[in-house]
């Protein structure tokens, strides 16, 4: 009997999670997974307040992880997104606190310092020729360094600065809607993510970021100068960092020069989760949103269910393998 | 006796191709078999399959007698297949012997290299070849000729009972060719199974026994070398009598000079090449590989960096440092390695054909028009007769001639009246062939200056209007096009070597 009961099962199953590969859903399908088994293990897990403490532990990390995936698709990598994250948010403070100037100059000087970044970054690999991996662990360490400097390695609050902490904690649409209090960090990251969706699927600049991961001498010899909007898509990736760095800013409410090293990590590890190809050429907002969120309900499920923290690390890791294997097969299936 | 080597009833397919259609091919001891063929004919998937690259999809591959096809290359190696690829693989940082030996370095204790018997062992191939060559010498200080001796070296030390040389001689000249035949007339003495491919007619003739026709992936006859004429076998590769059609050449003596070189320099690769192209025209290059052709090419579009001397396009002096200054001159650039330098594999046929010219569909804040972009993109499909099934195809997945067509569409969209094609039908079929060959003619036709690199002479001398020809890096002549000039006299010049060439 039980021959015949699982055999036609298997076989659902087997032609279930074909169609969820085939259809790129494995990231998707994953995240909801994750979800379901969550809240069966714990009431706690599925209340609104804990939904909405998930979506805002997203939203640092999955700026950054967006930043990173135009990077990505290049075919280049930013080891630097942490620190420079951290670097942006001094220079707000640095603008807002030292300075005191208003508010609107402090985002600007955070997303043009970002940026900045970038553009340097993408200078160094492009005009020198620096292996990205390199240039930007350069860049990273600079940055880590530059962040101490300026603050005098203490952290600046930003206190004096009325409304910057509503730039994460506040909710516009939890005004409009009380049901809902979205924190604006959230608000942020979902508009982040359209805007970088659209270019990269509407722009030259979109474009030419999957041709140049894809085959960049073959762009190079049809006439284009990939120099020039290699660094253009380091620095639109820096200023998104930029915006990052305003959002952790803003929640803890001071930018803290010590932070950073290791946000990169995280960051690359939602890229990867999502599908997007370390070697280039392939990849998308959504799947990196979605790994992003991957990471948070990880980590939220993992403390609500009081794994200890060790191990909490310890999943993420074997996640982020099992993750990119799945990638692998699928795409060996879909050759 | 048994055959060393049976196949029969060999298929193969890949996605879109029939690439073996029931092919039979069987080898003795002590014999050279020439495989003969077209390019595209099959010939290399059928030796990919004796040497355990790939599976076949049908048929038995008896080695000894025995149904026991090769499954990986390492298995090949170890039933006494050896293989010399037509391209080289040689590691250019390791020495000589570190290539030779790659893999199977002779060790001491401990897992230690042992150099010094590397180096004899090495040695004395080098001396079973007659090659004088130091065995501790880089590979990539060597000309492209030695370098294929010390692939040859390789296979050699693996003492294979069955040798598959793959347009062996391609870089050689007369000498050397004259020494590999040595080697390979001793191999056959102890009793080795060679199989030979080669495009040059002439060395059937000298070294082969036997002969075996392919054709559009079928094997067409396997006939005695020495019994068979020359017009024969050609008449078999091709299908049909062999009729050399010269390009009719049209007058371009009052044409403008649209491209113009003067004492181009590269370093060890090019030395003080001149020549210009009118409109209207197409030039050809000849030359045996690693002569400098596609070198030449590059160094006119920017990809390469030159030393010394001036391009002018239409009579105008161009300071070109980049594909991009290259491309704004109305020059452009069609590489021999399209998977590597023409194509984003990965990414549509319509992104490939505007890639080039994506400012045509780009707002002022960089928005793309994707609604003209395909229609541009369907158009060029319909004008050039690409196979594909939707412009939103990935390129990767069209056979080479189509992807050829793409890539010809990229630059035709680009309005470039300058077009160097660099083996502009390798890796395509015969039938697709023509195609582009029309194609080309009527680019030219349109006022277009091309100029058409290829290894293959007839093709040279199909298309060209003027012949070109190159060696070790210098152009050593012009020749008229048409039926004006033999294949001899092209040979001449693409093995004149420099008088009193240094070292060596």
């Amino acid at each position: 009997m039980t021959t015949l009961t699982t055999g036609p099962a298997q076989t659902m199953a087997s032609k279930l999670i074909g169609a969820l590969m085939h259809q790129r859903l494995l990231a998707f399908a994953s995240l909801i997974v994750l979800l379901i088994v969550f809240s069966l293990a714990s009431p706690n897990f599925m209340q609104t307040s804990n939904m909405i403490a998930i979506l805002q532990a997203t939203s640092v990390n999955g700026v950054l992880a967006i930043a990173a995936t135009l990077v990505i698709i290049t075919g280049g990598i930013d080891l630097s997104v942490g620190t420079m994250m951290t670097f942006c948010a001094v220079m707000a403070g640095v603008v807002l606190t030292k300075a005191g100037l208003p508010l609107p100059l402090g985002v600007v000087a955070a997303i043009g310092a970002g940026a900045f970044c970038g553009l340097c970054s993408g200078t160094f690999v492009a005009k020198l020729k620096i292996p990205p991996f390199i240039a930007t662990l350069g860049m990273m360490l600079i940055l880590k360094g530059l962040s101490l400097v300026i603050s005098g390695t203490r952290p600046i609050y930003f206190n004096d600065t009325p409304g910057f902490d509503l730039i994460s904690r506040g909710s516009l649409i939890g005004e409009v809607l009380p049901f809902l209090p979205i924190p604006n960090g959230v608000l942020i990251l979902f508009i982040v993510a359209g805007i970088a969706s659209y270019i990269l699927s509407r722009t030259v600049l979109g474009r030419y970021c999957f041709a140049l991961g894809s085959n960049e001498e073959a762009v190079r010899l049809s006439g284009v100068n990939t120099d020039r909007w290699k660094i253009a898509i380091y620095a639109l990736s820096g200023a998104i960092v930029g915006i990052g760095g305003l959002l952790i800013a803003s929640r803890l409410n001071s930018a803290q020069p010590a932070l950073g090293l290791g946000y990169e990590l995280e960051a690359i590890a939602a890229v990867v989760i999502g599908g997007t190809s370390l070697s280039g050429g392939r990849g998308t907002i959504i799947g990196t949103l979605i790994g992003a969120l991957i990471m948070a309900v990880l980590t939220n499920g993992l403390r609500v269910l009081s794994v200890a923290q060790e191990w909490q690390t310890v999943v993420t890791g074997a996640i982020i393998i099992l993750a990119v294997y799945a990638d692998m097969m699928r795409r060996r299936k879909s050759n | 006796m048994t055959k060393l080597v049976d196949m029969t009833g060999i298929e193969k397919r890949f996605p879109g191709v029939h690439a073996l259609k029931n092919v039979q091919f069987d080898l003795h001891s002590g014999e050279v078999h020439a495989l003969m063929g077209e390019n595209g004919a099959g010939k290399s998937t059928l030796m990919k399959i004796l040497s355990g690259v790939y599976t076949r999809d049908g048929g038995t591959v008896a080695i000894d007698g025995f149904d026991n096809p090769p499954d990986s290359p390492r298995a090949a190696q170890d039933m006494g297949i050896g293989i010399i690829h037509q391209e080289l693989s040689l590691m250019n940082d390791l020495t000589a012997a570190q290539n030779v030996f790659i893999g199977r370095e002779p060790r001491r204790s401990f897992g230690r290299l042992d150099e010094s018997a590397l180096n004899a062992q090495t040695a004395e191939i080098f001396a079973s070849m007659n090659l004088d060559m130091d065995p501790r010498a880089h590979a990539g200080d060597q000309t492209i000729a030695r370098q294929q001796l010390i692939e040859i070296a390789k296979a050699l030390s693996y003492k294979p009972r069955v040798l598959i040389m793959d347009e062996p001689t391609a870089a050689l000249n007369d000498v050397e060719i004259a020494e590999l035949f040595e080697v390979i007339r001793r191999l056959k003495a102890d009793g080795v199974g060679i199989i030979y491919i080669s495009h040059k007619m002439d060395e059937i003739k000298r070294i082969a026994d036997r002969v075996t026709v392919m054709r559009d992936g079928a094997w067409i006859d396997t006939l005695d070398a020495a019994q068979t004429p020359l017009a024969k076998i050609i008449e078999l590769m091709v299908g049909r009598e062999v009729k050399e059609e010269p390009p009719i050449i049209p007058d371009t003596s009052g044409a403008e000079i649209a491209l113009e070189v003067r004492g181009l320099r590269r370093g060890r690769e090019i030395h003080d090449v001149s020549f210009s192209v009118k409109k209207g025209e197409i030039l050809g290059f000849a030359g045996l590989m690693g002569a400098g052709r596609t070198e030449v090419a590059r160094i006119i579009f920017g990809a390469d960096r030159r030393d010394g001397g001036d391009i002018l396009v239409h009579g105008q002096a161009c300071n070109i440092r980049s594909p991009y200054d290259a491309v704004g001159a109305g020059i452009g650039y069609l590489s021999e390695d399209r998977k590597h330098f023409g194509l984003a594999l990965d990414m549509s046929v319509r992104a490939n054909i505007a890639m080039a010219a994506m400012g045509k569909f780009t707002s002022k804040t960089g928005v793309l028009n994707e609604a003209a972009m395909k229609q541009t993109a369907d158009g060029f499909i319909e004008q050039l007769g690409i196979r594909t099934p939707s412009d939103t195809q990935d390129v990767g997945l069209l056979s080479g001639g189509n992807q050829q067509k793409v890539v010809i569409a990229k630059w035709l969209l680009r309005d470039c009246d300058i077009l160097i094609f660099d083996e502009p039908t390798r890796g395509i079929d015969v039938g697709a062939k023509s195609e582009i060959y029309r194609l080309l003619e009527d680019l030219a036709a349109q006022g277009r200056a091309i100029i058409v690199i290829s290894s293959e002479l007839p093709e040279v001398m199909r298309l060209s209007h003027r012949i070109a020809v190159m060696c070790e890096g210098r152009l050593t002549g012009i020749l008229p096009g048409g039926a004006d000039t033999a294949q001899e006299q092209i040979m001449e010049l693409a093995t004149r070597r420099e008088a009193a060439p240094v070292g060596e």
